[in-house]
């Protein structure tokens, strides 16, 4: 490191970078929960696409109210729950995940609740897309005009908080079939159908550039230390409560619409 | 929500009650803060408040942090018979894209939830003091009361974090 980047970062709080690729979501997702409960660092968890495309729902999610279960059931698709708020996404080789994990101290001006964590990672993610794109936040989403590439969810403790993302660097558009439209969409969609929607990153910037651009623009704020993801300081603790769980076949069966319902829906 | 803000506020000034109970009044005036503070209720540094009314207290969280927080759209709770520790969560709210942790500012067991919020989780923004009341614990340590904060006390506390942000 030079001398000028070794003094810029002194006085910055310490993050640690965990990169993965290919990790499975549920995986990462059991981590990131154990790192916000456990963990008194600053932790940011890059995972360069995962392996089984998989659905994952906030933690109120229900379902038959955001699923095609029949499809998702036919052709095993599995499905999260995960330990954070927000909608659905279905993930895959082509998702790019980076999720920053804070002491609510490490963010100077940056207090506690969902829109002012919102909007400081949007100030982040502005330096990672000058000059790429129209890039800005809307609503909760990571737009390039008003197409969106990235969702947002987040969980907030007393202390510490998580931010995650998910980018689209690609998408199959097969799989968008597993998700019904959600009753909650966010204004600036109007009636555009996914494709009119969402946008593919990868027609922006490659995956190396992008993960370089993030760790530059972290290391603006925070002075970063690479962890190799099977340290010991990467907590693997098999006794820790996940909030995160995978949804059983009978848990998803239960969801199927009844015998009534789908001849009511049939008839008209 | 803004509306029913602006007329607590108002009220504040004008030291008129802004709830039907009379034990319960908006504590002082909120020039810089526009969230209501109740008197009579005690208040933790997480922004949750407790009314401790003989042997029971009710808990919910502060107008301050709903208004921070967004619109709830789910409310995670806990099974009555169980048990809160002071400073502890014991469930979360869902609002946009988050979920956040509620603590408990006093150790108890739990006598009684708020079956309404899972039906009606924006009973949390419309009436975050009353309607949307989200446990009743029986105190184990009722001197624990002692250490949270009076309004005059939480609203400072309320008006130097947004300063301070």
């Amino acid at each position: 490191m030079s001398t000028i980047s070794q003094a810029r970062s002194i006085g910055l709080p310490l993050m640690n970078i965990v990169r993965f690729k290919g990790a499975p979501i549920l995986h990462q997702l059991y981590l990131e929960e154990q790192l916000l409960r456990t963990s008194s660092e600053n932790w940011c968890v890059i995972n360069d696409g995962t392996n089984i495309p998989t659905i994952v729902m906030g933690i109120s999610g229900k379902p038959s109210e955001l699923l095609e279960v029949r499809s998702v059931l036919q052709d095993q698709v599995p499905v999260v729950r995960r330990f954070s708020g927000g909608g659905t996404v279905i993930v895959d080789h082509g998702t790019l995940f980076v999720t920053f994990i804070c002491n609510k101290n490490a963010v100077p001006g940056v207090q506690p609740y969902p829109q002012p964590i919102m909007s400081w990672s949007s100030t982040l993610y502005n330096e990672v897309f000058q000059g790429i794109g129209h890039f800005h936040l809307r609503e909760n989403d990571y737009v390039f005009g008003n197409r969106k590439f990235g969702g947002n969810a987040q969980s907030i403790t007393k202390n510490r908080w998580v931010h995650h993302t998910s980018f689209l660097w690609d998408y199959e558009a097969r799989n968008m079939a597993y998700l019904k439209l959600p009753m909650r969409t966010p204004k600036y969609r109007l009636a555009r159908d996914h494709e009119e929607f969402v946008c593919r990153m990868k027609d922006f910037l490659s995956r190396e550039a992008f993960i370089d651009r993030t760790l530059k623009a972290v290391g603006t704020q925070f002075s970063v230390r690479p962890i190799q993801s099977e340290a010991s300081s990467v907590p693997h603790d098999a006794t820790f409560q996940h909030s995160t769980t995978m949804l059983t076949k009978q848990e998803l069966e239960a969801a199927l619409p009844s015998q009534s319902e789908t001849y009511e829906l049939q008839r008209f | 929500m803004a509306l029913r803000m602006w007329a607590s506020s108002t009220a504040n000034a004008l030291r008129i009650s802004c709830t039907a109970k009379a034990s319960l009044s908006p504590a002082f005036s909120l020039s810089r803060c526009f969230s209501t503070v109740l008197d009579g209720l005690k208040y933790a540094s997480s922004h949750e408040w407790v009314k401790h009314e003989g042997s029971v207290a009710t808990i919910g969280i502060t107008d301050h942090a709903q208004d921070h927080l967004g619109e709830v759209v789910f409310v995670e709770l806990p099974e009555p018979g169980g048990s809160v520790s002071k400073g502890g969560s014991f469930g979360a709210v869902e609002s946009v894209k988050a979920t956040s942790d509620v603590n408990s500012p006093i150790s108890g067991e739990i006598v009684e939830v708020n079956s309404k919020l899972s039906e009606t989780p924006g009973l949390i923004n419309s009436s975050p003091y009353e309607d949307g009341w989200m446990i009743k614990v029986k105190p184990s340590s009722p001197s624990e009361l002692e250490s949270l904060m009076g309004p005059k006390e939480y609203t400072k506390f309320c008006e130097e974090e947004d300063a301070a942000h």
